[in-house]
Order: C-alpha cells, then structure tokens, then sequence
C-alpha cells in the first residue's frame, strides 16, 4: 500500500473501512503551520461519531478539540476551517503550548 | 470529502501513481490532480507539491486551496533474504518503505520467511532490470556474495537511487571497489557505496545492523549529514559492522 509523504499509517483507508462498515466519519487535516507545531502540514486525523480517533494533528494537543470540530461537521455536513495558536485563547484551553500555530480542515465523508 | 472521490484517492495510490488531491478550504470542493482538468495555476503548484514531497496552500481568485500531494512510496531493494533483511522488513513500512527483497536462492526468499514483502527471486540483474531504482528508491545488498551483490551495486550506481549500501567489512569492501572499478565505475559513482552499512552504532546482531541500515536510509532521505556518503577511510582500525554480521 502507498503511504503518505507525512505519515506512515493510511488514514484514509481507515476512514473507507470505516465508512464501509457503516461509521459516520469526518477527516481533519493540518493544511497550514507556523513555528513549532509538531505535525506537518497533510497529517490527517479520522475521526467517527461513535467516536473513535486515528491518526494525528498535533501531538495530542488539539485532537479534542477538533474531534469535536468533526461531530459538527458530521451533523452539519459542512467543512469547518480551525485555527489554532498562541494567540489564540481556543489554544491555550486546549493546550496548543509548543507556540505554534497550526490551521486544520475537518470535513464531512460523505 | 465525497466517498467517490476518496475511492479515486486510494484507488491512485494503491497503483502507485503520484496524485494529489486539491482542495478548496471555504466549501471543500475537491478535485485530484492530474486526473481532473484543473485551472493552470493548481496544476503548477501540485506539480511543485509533489516535487517537494509537502503540502500547501494557493490562493486562487480570492479562494484558498490545500494542495495536497500523495507520492509513491520510497522503495527499498534488499538483495539477500538473509537474517538482516528478515529484521528490517517489519521497520519498512511503518517508516513509508516499500521494501522488495530479490534473492535467486528459492531457500531463503520465502513468504514464511518475509512475510507481506514482495518476494523477487530473480538473479538480481534481471530483478534490478526490473525494478528499475529510480531517485525514490534505496538499495541495500545483504549476501557477501559477489556473484549476487556486484551486479546489483553496478545496476544501483547505474541509477539516480537516492541511498545505495553494501553489507561488509571494509577490506571486502576494498575488494569490491577494485571488481566495480573493473566494471567501468569511477571513483565518485563508488564513493556513493554506504560500506559498511549503516550507522556506526556499534551494531551487533542482525535488528541492531537492521536498525542502523535503516537509520541511516532514513538520514539520506531527509537530507541529514549522516546520511551522506562517507568518502573512503584509510584506517584500519575499526571494527566495522559488516564484519559481525
């Protein structure tokens, strides 16, 4: 199997297994980063409204927060663009402290 | 994203071609590139995207886009189905390795042996033949056999591999290096030989050798001063890895 030039583990194709077997699932993605954030810009997180994970957007910083961004989407079927940093009080509540940024797109599989 | 378009996604890769998927941020219209008629302007930067191994953003008429390039796998060419190859084959992936082993020796290159591995027990002319190594590919040769390692090392000096190793101790290197000189090679295409293989870690049984042939591929693909080829040493007095092995 082909892997990503950003990580090793196919989240997509977990996110098809998952589809297939009847999950909801919506997939972040880090699409922008600035400074320090630990995960480069294409790592992906899969993310299942019974709630399973898999993969990664940061270093377990903001994953809560964007699993939550991802039970939005799946409800709402539309995309979400989040952004998270220093400045950024989101980021300190859910504890971004690398002093990165990083901007994340979570959508809907449909 | 559409399920649709995901199975186009996975189905691109899993035949190992080069894709990337192309996305605008304010409503997640998707399209993949080069298999969708795409503005000018997004096909250049998933051509760059792919060409730099990262993703990106582009901003086309006001709208933001995640340009998101999907590479083959690197390659690794293993020539020997030994022990070594047997401790590096469950690194490979996980690192984003497809590693292929080639070994005519039908004994050793067995699915029992390798498993989930591409097996090619082909003399390893005709095998690098067929694999062609191309500038996303390492090749590592495991035997001390000259019968099996020359022809692959000449084949991977012959090709724009990114990583080339060869298992031995240094005077069976210097040997080596005077057969290969024989062959035609010059001094520079040689000096691309990582011999001994590997890092120098001190490295003793065959997953520690496995850890440091792969550390080092690792150091060679990410650009690390490590990874580079080291140029002859003159002395004799290291015990080099290869010779444990």
């Amino acid at each position: 199997m082909s892997t990503d030039t950003t990580q090793s583990e196919d989240i997509l194709a977990i996110a098809a297994e998952w589809r297939a077997a009847g999950e909801q699932v919506a997939i972040a993605t880090v699409v922008e980063t600035w400074g320090s954030s630990p995960r480069p810009a294409g790592s992906r997180l899969a993310v299942t409204a019974s709630g399973r994970l898999m993969g990664s957007v940061s270093g377990g910083c903001i994953e809560g927060a964007v699993a939550d961004a991802a039970w939005q989407a799946m409800a709402s079927g539309t995309p979400q663009v989040l952004d998270f940093g220093v400045s950024d009080e989101r980021a300190w509540e859910v504890g971004l402290s690398c002093g990165g940024k990083v901007k994340v797109f979570v959508e809907p599989l449909t | 994203m559409k399920g649709e378009t995901l199975a186009r996604l996975q189905a691109e890769r899993a035949a190992q071609r080069a894709v990337v998927l192309l996305t605008r941020l304010s409503d997640g219209a998707q399209h993949l590139w080069p298999q969708d008629a795409v503005p000018d302007a997004l096909a250049d930067a998933a051509r760059d995207a792919l060409g730099r191994e990262k993703g990106a953003m582009v901003t086309l008429d006001g709208e933001a886009w995640f340009i998101h390039p999907h590479n083959p796998p690197l390659r690794i060419i293993v020539v020997g189905a030994v022990h070594i190859a047997q401790a590096m084959a469950p690194m490979a992936a996980p690192l984003g390795f497809e590693m292929i082993v080639v070994d005519p020796r039908g004994a050793f290159a067995t699915a029992e042996r390798l498993p989930g591995l591409t097996l090619n027990t082909d003399w390893p002319d005709d095998a690098m033949a067929a694999l062609k190594p191309d500038a996303r590919s390492a090749v590592v040769t495991l035997t001390h056999d000259p019968k099996l390692d020359d022809p692959a090392l000449d084949a991977a000096l012959r090709s724009e591999a990114f990583y080339i190793g060869a298992l031995g101790s240094r005077r069976t290197h210097a040997k080596r290096v005077a057969r290969l000189r024989d062959l035609g090679h010059g001094d520079d295409a040689i000096a691309r030989i990582h011999a001994p293989v590997g890092l120098d870690i001190e490295a003793v049984t065959a997953p520690e050798i496995a850890l440091s042939v792969m550390a080092e591929i690792v150091a060679a693909r990410r650009g690390a001063a490590l990874g580079a080829p080291r140029p002859a040493a003159p002395s004799q007095q290291r015990v080099s890895i290869g010779i444990t092995a």
